[in-house]
């Protein structure tokens, strides 16, 4: 269908503009690697439309729609009703958009989306700001971060993306991280083989928004889960699951101050964060337990 | 104020294509933004794989049995260095791409 100007060995360019270092790069990568070709790609406007195309030319092997940032959830369920109108079953629709696509922008016609039980899929990588229009604070914004729009730091806590899903009683939503690729790809996995919709919520360290060498993005992403920043669960069918629930967590100081954008935190924001960070989680062992 | 359509949709001749559409697959020369360049230490290299998994542009090639077991396409490496820091034993270095290729216009 394409005409093929470069070589790749998967489904995804290898030249594409993403930042040195950007983890949503990764993840891009092994979401579409485990989907397959039998799969169409929603993607808003954001920095994974770096993949969607630039003019003529695309990143992507397979069919796919750049759409608006509100309407990701919308537009593939139109691209899923219209694939059945036609009696296909078998190709997977993704929505793949960025923190404040999801969190914010796409809200409301995403929770229409799991409202309506659409078997689709729907990824939400977390840069955890609105970085492809120069780092705006979104409400993924974790406490304390300093954005364009935060420069102070970010003075309230994120939402809670997979507990907005399991509110709408999905079958399976998960967080996961690109350090854990293993588990990231189980995931993706598990989704597709999901009826109905599915929501993926990935840590996505980036290195230009937080403000860290490029090379640590993958030793970043593993402080989150080792420091209880970022939480790897699963929703799946009613019930909710902590994947590698840890025995202690490492204190946060050493995460934070790998990152530019906590710069302005004093000791004792530090302290204050590390008692929110370890309420937050101990909260979510309970919540698990109550299944 | 925003003015009204020239005509509504329903008098618009077929309309098949709604544009732009995006035909070629195309990669770019992400390679020309390298500051720093991996280099592999053949010799101390486990061949675990780590840095194939975890290299964004997924542009590394692992071959185990020859002696240059890891491959890296210089055409595409950004230079990000995930690659070494991730190496477990650290036989992946960094280093400065111009010195880098000076020294290979002097090889070649
Ligand atoms: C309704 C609307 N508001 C604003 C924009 C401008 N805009 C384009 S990309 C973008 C950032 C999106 O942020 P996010 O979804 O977090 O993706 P990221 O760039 O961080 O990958 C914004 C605000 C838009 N396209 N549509
Ligand atoms: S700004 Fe961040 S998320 Fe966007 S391409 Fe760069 S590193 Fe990736
Ligand atoms: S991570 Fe290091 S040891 Fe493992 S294959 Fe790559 S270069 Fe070799
Ligand atoms: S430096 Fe980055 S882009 Fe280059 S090979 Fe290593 S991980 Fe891949
Ligand atoms: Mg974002």
């Amino acid at each position: 269908m394409y005409k093929i100007n470069a070589e790749s060995k998967g489904l995804v360019s290898h030249g594409v503009s993403a930042c040195a270092g950007c983890a949503l790069e990764l993840i891009f990568r092994n979401v579409l690697d485990v989907l397959g070709e039998d799969t169409i790609i929603v993607i808003p406007p954001g920095c994974s439309a770096l993949f969607s195309g630039y003019g003529k030319e695309t990143a992507v092997k397979i069919p796919g729609a750049q759409m608006t940032l509100e309407a990701t959830a919308a537009c593939c369920t139109g691209i899923k009703r219209g694939l059945l109108a036609q009696g296909n079953t078998h190709t997977t629709v993704l929505g793949f958009a960025g923190d404040g696509g999801t969190v914010d922008i796409g809200l409301q016609s995403l929770s229409g989306m799991m409202e309506r039980m659409e078997k689709v899929i729907y990824v939400c990588y977390d840069n955890e700001a609105y970085m492809n229009t120069g780092i705006q604070g979104s409400s993924s914004t974790p406490l304390g971060a300093s954005t364009t729009t935060t420069p102070a730091g970010k003075p309230t806590k994120r939402k809670d993306l997979v507990g907005i899903a399991a509110a709408h009683d999905i079958p399976y939503a998960a967080t996961a991280s690109v350090a854990y690729l293993t588990d990231l790809r189980k995931k993706v996995k598990k989704a597709k083989e999901t009826d109905g919709p599915s929501l993926l919520h990935i840590h996505a360290p980036c290195p230009t928004g937080w403000r860290y060498d490029p090379a640590k993005t993958i030793e970043i992403a593993r402080a989150a889960v080792e420091t209880g920043c970022w939480i790897l669960c699963e929703f799946e069918n009613g019930k909710w699951v902590i994947n590698k629930p840890l025995k202690e967590l490492k204190p946060v100081g050493a995460y934070l101050k790998a990152q530019g954008r906590f710069n302005n935190l004093k000791e004792h924001d530090i302290a204050q964060l590390q008692i929110q960070v370890r309420d937050h989680y101990a909260r979510f062992i309970e919540k698990a337990k109550l299944n | 104020m925003q003015r009204r359509p020239e005509k509504p949709m329903k008098t618009l001749k077929s309309c098949k294509v709604l544009g732009p559409v995006a035909t070629i697959f195309d990669s770019a020369n992400t390679g020309s933004w390298r500051i720093e360049r991996p280099v592999v230490k053949f010799e101390d290299c486990i061949k675990c794989g780590t840095c194939a998994r975890y290299c964004p542009a997924n542009i590394i090639d692992i071959f185990k049995d020859e002696r240059e077991c890891v491959v890296i396409d210089y055409y595409y490496c950004k230079g990000c260095g995930i690659c070494a820091n991730e190496c477990p034993v650290g036989c992946i270095e960094m280093v400065d791409e111009r010195s880098a290729r000076k020294n290979d216009l002097q090889n070649a």
